[in-house]
């Protein structure tokens, strides 16, 4: 057998040349060699990451760039010998053999679109375990797991299982909410690209818990490659039987289908993708009624985020007590953390919840590429702004509610000193008022309205009276709207002001 | 008027269109009732489908680079909505475009993690290159411009999205090449 070289064929390792370095070396070491294009193992800094079988391991080399490879390069990789750009073997590159990698355990190691190869890594043992469960045993587990929902609101998945299992219904459906909008996550994508059976083998599991035989993927349009991933992997998984009529051999049937929304970041909201889902405008309703009651076309429907379900299979195979070992308070098992913005060594991050954002940011990932930090902003365009003096809370839910702020979908988005919060803040409003559903008006107005306020207290045109009518409508915004979009977009807002006031007030104009 | 028979229901189904929706620049071969008749069509494909308009709308927009305006008006009836109804679905979504578009969509990626590392500048200058807003096309029918929030690759920004092509770490440099690359 030959051995094996892996380059990625993820989004962003092809975005930094990994498909050209794959040409290159095919048909440089075609012969000689099996080239496998696997998923990114998240280290982006270090992308293009070429891996070739050792008999102590993988060996990496990395980041390649297609000039990078000439004969020293070739020879050395041939032998998996010493380069300057080796990196010696991948399990031991410091920032990923520390991480706890649960639900990205197969990430970067296995071909996403070879069932086998994910078999062979344990794949599908979630399923076969809860084929020999029964609903409530599957749910129970869930439950026990400790599991919040990873896509940003953080609700008990178990809790949200067990009420589309007690609600009788001649239907029930699962939704996976792919519409991972969030300005600094990428860890939907990486699992959809990466790993799509995980995904597809979480969300079977999900319907034999609560009795659904159809599931839908919602995926954003923004995510082309994601789209053919999981489109491929759908018919693979559909002709090895593992959906379909008679999953696994067994008598319970799962059908999966994969939806494409169409550029709204409202759309990632439940209600929202629902109504789209239909094919509907992506308005927003109110809850009551949940979805997990009166869901898609008023049916009870869980709707869950990518890695939620995707922790699955993970949950089922190694026992909910296990998962819920890791973490600590009532953040348990692990958070995929997205290192992004002007960071050093940006990348996925997979922990356990317990780690300081300052850990995280600074020892793991090296702090700014350019220049000096000033701000965090972590949780998507809804999350807060935090200054140094926050950045040593500890990541979980509860310690980052207490400070005003939320961990969200785990996005966390490094800037430097060169950041301007008022700028900031002021986007925070644009970005409503571009994505708003327009269903509540202080949303759908105060956002535009926020953007005036902004641009006068930028200008310094009565800053104080200004910065008072933007308190005001913060409040009207929070209070006044019926989804995260409208009341959410002022923590961004509030909290820049709150903790980099320098940036609202300074040089007011004499005649203010 | 049209009438198109759909089979699965054995039903008729009148249109009354008239030939003013036609958009101007809808390509010369195709008449207005072929237009139609292909609108029909994929409409028909997507009938049965749970919230089939979004794939169809999906399809219609791969199909001829955008919406054309008589689209609502043709598919309404066959999902038994109103003409409104599927016009306003076509406005919500960022996406669907109801105008022909460039032959190549450049979307630069606004959002935070890309500002962190100089979206905005990036954004300035290429409005200034290509003498284009967002949301605007060349009048050479080669590019549209556009703003998309996140991409995902936030790790590199600003990050860029040509058709389904990705870049990143695109600073003025290399959006000059990617747009000459384009040009030839």
């Amino acid at each position: 057998m030959t051995r094996k070289i892996y380059i990625p064929a993820d989004s962003c390792a092809i975005a930094l040349g990994a498909n050209d370095v794959a040409t290159t070396l095919r048909s440089t070491l075609g012969t000689d060699f099996t080239f496998v294009r696997n998923g990114s193992r998240g280290l982006f800094w270090l992308e293009p990451l070429v891996e070739i079988d050792s008999d102590q391991g993988r060996i990496a080399y990395g980041p390649i760039r297609p000039g990078d490879i000439d004969d020293t390069f070739i020879q050395a990789l041939r032998n998996a010998g010493e380069h300057p750009l080796c990196l010696g073997l991948t399990e031991d590159i410091p920032q990923l053999k520390c991480q706890q990698r649960l639900s990205f355990a197969r990430l970067g190691i296995i071909d996403p679109l070879d069932i086998d190869d994910y078999i062979a890594h344990g794949g599908f043992d979630g399923l076969h375990k809860a084929l020999s469960l029964s609903a409530q045993e599957i749910v129970d587990e869930v439950q026990t797991s400790g599991l919040r929902g990873r896509g940003g609101a953080a609700f008990p998945t178990g809790i949200k299982w067990q009420t589309v299992l007690s609600t009788e219904a001649p239907q029930k459906y699962i939704v996976c909410n792919a519409d991972e909008g969030d300005s600094g996550t990428f860890a939907d994508r990486l699992m959809m690209e990466g790993d799509p059976f995980c995904l597809i083998e979480g969300m079977i599991i999900a319907g034999l818990a609560v009795g659904a035989d159809t599931g839908f993927i919602y995926l954003r349009s923004e995510y082309p490659r994601a789209a053919t991933q999981l489109q491929k992997a759908i018919d693979i998984a559909y002709n090895k039987g593992l959906l379909g009529n008679r999953i696994a051999g067994s008598d319970q049937r799962f059908h999966l289908e994969l939806r494409i929304g169409a550029e709204a970041y409202i759309c990632g909201e439940e209600t929202s993708l629902l109504r789209s889902l239909e094919g509907k405008r992506g308005m927003v309703s109110a809850k009551p009624p949940i979805p997990a009651i009166c869901g898609l076309l008023e049916q009870p429907t869980i709707v869950n985020n990518v890695i939620t379900l995707a922790s699955v299979p993970f949950i089922l195979v190694e026992g909910g007590e296990h998962y819920e070992s890791f973490g600590l308070g009532r953040s348990r098992g692990s958070l995929a953390f997205q290192l992004a913005g002007n960071i050093q060594r940006g990348g996925l991050y997979e922990f356990a919840f317990g780690l300081s954002l300052r850990e995280l940011v600074f020892d793991l990932a090296g702090g700014c590429r350019h220049g000096e930090a000033r701000a965090i902003q972590i949780g998507g365009p809804l999350g807060a702004y935090l200054p140094e003096s926050l950045w040593d809370t500890q990541l979980d839910y509860e310690a980052f509610a207490e400070i005003g702020a939320g961990i969200g979908h785990g996005g966390i988005v490094l800037f430097n000193d060169e950041v301007d919060l008022s700028q900031q803040a002021r986007f925070a409003m644009e970005f409503c008022a571009a994505e708003s559903c327009g269903k509540c008006t202080p949303c759908r107005i105060g956002s535009t309205r926020g953007v005036e306020v902004m641009d006068r207290i930028i200008a310094r045109q009565s800053s104080e009276q200004h910065l008072t009518l933007l308190d005001d409508l913060c409040d009207t915004m929070e209070l006044g709207s019926l989804c995260a979009m409208g009341s959410m977009t002022v923590i961004p807002v509030r909290s820049a002001k709150k903790h980099f006031p320098e940036d609202f007030h300074s040089e007011a104009k004499p005649h203010d | 008027m049209l009438i198109l028979l759909d089979n699965r229901s054995n039903i008729c189904i009148f249109l009354h269109i008239s030939s003013a929706h036609l958009k101007q620049n809808m390509p010369r071969i195709m008449s207005d009732d072929d237009l139609k008749h292909a609108l029909a069509e994929l409409a028909l494909a997507h009938r049965d489908q749970l919230g089939g308009l979004l794939p169809l709308l999906h399809a219609v927009q791969k199909q001829y680079g955008f919406i054309p305006e008589i689209c609502a008006v043709t598919v309404a009836p066959i999902f038994r909505l109103s003409t409104a109804e599927v016009d306003g679905v076509i406005s919500f979504y960022h996406q669907f475009k109801r105008q022909p578009q460039g032959k190549h969509r450049v979307q630069i990626c606004r959002a935070e993690a890309c500002q962190a590392n100089g979206c905005r500048s990036l954004e300035q200058f290429s409005k200034d290159y290509l003498q284009l807003d967002f949301g605007e096309s060349s009048t050479d029918g080669l590019i549209s411009l556009d703003s998309v929030y996140c991409l995902g690759l936030c790790s590199h920004g600003p990050a860029v999205r040509v058709d389904d092509e990705l870049f990143v770490q695109v600073d003025q440099d290399k959006m000059k090449t990617i747009i000459r690359e384009l040009s030839s």
